[in-house]
């Protein structure tokens, strides 16, 4: 049986606490609240309501015809799109800030990429009434303005990050910073299974929604006479990795080929790229051990990818582990590939994918996927698109 | 074997200046140690830049940006220790964050520190939970881990990463990254609870500015580490190594 973390939050050689001693007080709280309320049912109903009413949960599970028959498999998509704010990351942010709410906390943080777990993030601190500041690197608010406007308009100040690459991993940064420095007062709400333990234990717990609801869904769609049939195959795109961890937790157990895509941006053989499975190396980021990608005197370097929301140079603890272990598969998609999947998705099941997502549906196109004729593949298919269309006009140049 | 024991084992006004290794450039890091010896610094720190420093503020992000394009790494640092211990047998300490240490190899590190002359090590991304093998590989190569303590580290805990750390520990004088306004303000009910708790000498830093605060810091603890300011300083200046050896003769006196 698959029992990850161990007690101080690692994943084998990876996860841990490595942090400021200044933060070791506040998340030994945030780990301490987190077991006392997992298991209590006030809170976990209390979540549940909310993932119902306020977000719409379940999501559907939707049998995906047309690609399907092109393709000779049988693809079925996991909605997390419909969720309210357009993405899985809601589903995180609710449960997060209902400890906030717990621990008295009055002031709510979070780092963000494309911008999706921002909103989600604005929207959950407006819904509970607690002032909020989103980090955001420029040149993730340059590709990502209709998200800044959103934050903006949920009453959350978006504060610009110009250190680095001014992306993801600098965000993080400058959100951790403001944590040491307001730690009494602030609640910082992570926005990946990445950070120090318990974040990428709790965030998991979080998504797993994700995974649950596609097993009791899948179970009705099947047509077999099997007991409890479960899908072949499961993929996911991977930044940090929530909406895989989610996706693929509740199957660790199962007999379910997993796959993880991560960006391969220009290329994993070339330097512009976000591939930190295929070329990362063991390290510290952030406040815990995963792979990274970095030089050989270990500073982190700049990874590229299209899409905001893939472009980090880590990745979650639980996935390098499970990389290590060789549980889950994890491939790359180029820049290309995954503009294609979104136009691909977009014409033919009339389904603007998030470019995140794309990443994860790109893979059903690769030649070489291993997946057999007949084989059922589920996809999370994590964001809406409507964020990355001028991104994706750019990319095409068209002008919008 | 490490100085730092010796260091502290008498109640001195002690000035520690804190340098980025390479920064504003690779030919004066020498130098600048030996002037702040010189100019009467107790010990030294020298900081190993990172392309991600969670606990510094701009200033030291910005030093250490100018570090690594400088082509500073931790090979070139140990070298230049070896070229300060030809003249030099002032206490120094060497800061840096983990990920570039486990890159070099931890325990390769604490091998090759101990045979430069390195007295100490400060990782402020290795709190006790994550510090065991480090700390037992310092021990080994006799080199002090320097652990940290910080405002809102509780008095139990203060003991035990005293009683890990054994010769000396550092205490965060402020919650906030380095360079932070730092008021002083319940620094003296903060570091005499360290004093009540810690079975070794502490050291303040973060925050810390001028003699007035050299004066103030050293009163309640064992030491006062200038960083930020001494940077900001440089970054200033004509010449670096007469910046040093000015700030710090005014810190000391």
């Amino acid at each position: 049986m698959y029992n990850q973390p161990d007690n101080q939050g690692h994943f084998e050689r990876f996860g841990g606490k490595y942090v400021p001693e200044t933060l070791i007080p506040a998340i030994n709280e945030l780990e301490k609240l987190y077991n006392e309320v997992k298991g209590d049912p006030e809170f976990v109903s209390k979540l549940s309501k909310l993932l119902k009413d306020y977000s719409g949960r379940p999501t559907p599970l939707y049998y995906a015809s047309r690609i399907s028959d092109e393709l000779g498999f049988n693809i079925y998509l996991k909605r997390e799109d419909l969720n309210h704010t357009g993405a899985h990351k809601i589903n995180n942010a609710l449960g997060q800030i209902l400890l906030a709410k717990r621990m008295g906390k009055t002031r709510i943080i979070a780092e963000t990429g494309a911008g999706q777990h921002g909103v989600a993030t604005a929207t959950v601190a407006a819904q509970f009434g607690l002032e909020c500041i989103v980090y955001m690197g420029e040149e993730d608010i340059r590709r990502q303005k209709l998200n800044v406007f959103r934050m903006e308009l949920l009453g959350a100040q978006v504060r610009p990050v110009s250190s680095g690459s001014k992306t993801l991993k600098d965000a993080t940064n400058e959100a951790i910073r403001d944590w040491v420095t307001n730690v009494e007062n602030t609640y910082y709400l992570i926005g990946s299974v990445v950070g120090p333990h318990p974040y990428p234990m709790m965030v998991r717990d979080f998504q797993c929604v994700i995974g649950n609801e596609t097993k009791n869904q899948f179970t009705y769609y099947s047509k077999s006479e099997i007991q409890n049939p479960i899908p072949d195959i499961l993929v996911a795109c991977v930044g940090g990795g929530s909406n895989a961890i989610g996706m693929f937790y509740p199957f660790l157990n199962d007999d379910v080929r997993l796959v993880g895509v991560e960006a391969a941006g220009f290329g994993v053989q070339t330097e512009k790229h976000a591939a930190t499975m295929t070329k990362g190396e063991f390290g510290v980021l952030h406040g815990s051990a995963s792979y990274l990608l970095q030089t050989e005197d270990g500073q982190i370097k700049l990874p590229h990818s299209v899409s905001a929301g893939l472009d980090y140079p880590g990745v979650g603890p639980e996935h390098s582990f499970l990389k290590s272990i060789k549980r889950v598969e994890y491939i790359s998609v180029t820049d290309d590939e995954a503009i294609d999947a979104f136009q691909w998705l977009s014409g033919k099941e009339g389904i603007l994918p998030a470019l995140e997502s794309s990443h994860a549906l790109a893979f059903l196109k690769n030649k070489q996927n291993g997946i057999k004729a007949g084989q059922n593949v589920v996809i999370c298919l994590s964001g809406r698109g409507d964020k990355d269309v001028h991104t994706v006009a750019d990319y095409l140049g068209k002008e919008v | 074997m490490s100085r730092i024991p010796q260091l502290f084992s008498k109640r001195s006004e002690k000035v520690i200046p804190f340098l980025t290794a390479g920064y504003p450039n690779k030919l004066d890091t020498v130098n600048m140690v030996l002037s702040a010896e010189k100019s009467g610094a107790a010990m030294v720190e020298l900081g190993m830049p990172f392309s991600d420093p969670l606990a510094d503020g701009p200033i030291i992000q910005r030093a250490s940006q100018v570090a690594i394009e400088n082509g500073v790494n931790i090979k070139w640092i140990l070298e230049i220790v070896i070229d300060i211990r030809m003249s030099s047998e002032i206490p120094l300490v060497l800061m840096g964050y983990i990920n570039p240490i486990i890159k070099y190899g931890l325990e390769k590190f604490l091998q090759d520190c101990k045979k430069v002359g390195i007295d100490g090590l400060i990782i402020p991304d290795l709190p006790p939970e994550e510090a065991e093998k480090f700390v037992k590989l310092a021990r080994t190569n006799h080199i002090s881990p320097i652990l940290l303590v910080a405002p809102n580290t509780s008095s139990e805990r203060i003991n035990l990463i005293s009683k890990l750390a054994v010769d000396l520990i550092y205490c965060v004088a402020i919650l906030g990254i380095t360079g932070s306004e730092n008021n002083m303000g319940n620094l003296k009910e903060y570091l005499a609870r360290v004093g009540e708790n810690s079975i070794c000498p502490f050291i303040v830093g973060f925050g810390i500015k001028n003699r007035e605060d050299v004066v103030k810091i050293n009163k309640l603890a064992h030491g006062a580490v200038v960083g930020s300011a001494i940077i900001n300083a440089i970054r200033g200046s004509g010449s670096s190594v007469d910046t040093v050896k000015n700030y710090i003769e005014r810190l000391v006196k």
